[in-house]
């Protein structure tokens, strides 16, 4: 899984009857520090919950559609979480030496 | 699987029913060398994995899944175990 930063909505009235219900985000991918990485996708929203603005980590493959109530769904990138909190350390330039 | 640095913890109240009561940490992929490559990785810890620790990342749904007892659900990484010694 990977952090995204969901930056806006999609409507399609016209879909497979499969994704009936399934609320499409545009996820921007991040980097561990919170900085742009590639270009954004649509994710369908797995936690039913997240909005425009929102901090999420996401899922992307056949795992998706197993975010969703019905798994069997065509799906490639699922939001699966909300980010309440996020900790991480810097990236150490160097690795130090080997005990 | 691949190797990877425990850099940071996430922490959310809403997400997908696998993921209530897991510890998710993010980790850094590592070469075998121990250099950071720059891509990351959020995955479930079930080994109690601290922070800074090397480890190893199972990155594959159906493996991910076994592990965590469901035959359907929306997880692809798992740590999967603590990286004592590499000798590369």
């Amino acid at each position: 899984m990977h952090l995204g930063r969901v930056i806006g909505t999609v409507v399609a009235t016209e879909r497979t009857p499969d994704l009936d219900g399934v609320k499409f985000l545009i996820v921007q991918p991040l980097t561990r520090d919170l900085k742009d990485r590639g270009r954004p996708v649509i994710a369908a929203d797995g936690v039913a919950m997240a909005g425009p603005g929102e901090l999420i980590y996401f899922v992307g493959s056949r795992e998706a559609a197993q975010a969703m109530p019905e798994p069997f769904v065509p799906v490639d990138h699922a939001v699966v979480g909300i980010v309440d909190q996020l900790t991480v350390d810097p990236l150490p330039r160097k690795r130090k030496a080997k005990k | 699987m691949k190797i990877a640095r425990v850099a940071g913890t996430v922490v959310s109240t809403f997400n997908a029913p696998i993921f209530d009561h897991q510890r998710l940490l993010l980790c850094d992929y590592l070469t075998p060398g121990g250099e950071a490559t720059g891509d990351y990785v959020i995955a479930v810890d079930v080994v109690d994995a601290g922070a800074g620790e090397t480890v190893l990342i199972l990155d594959e749904g159906t493996g991910a899944r076994q592990i965590m007892g469901e035959e359907v659900a929306p997880i692809r990484a798992v740590i999967v175990g603590i990286i004592d010694e590499i000798d590369a």
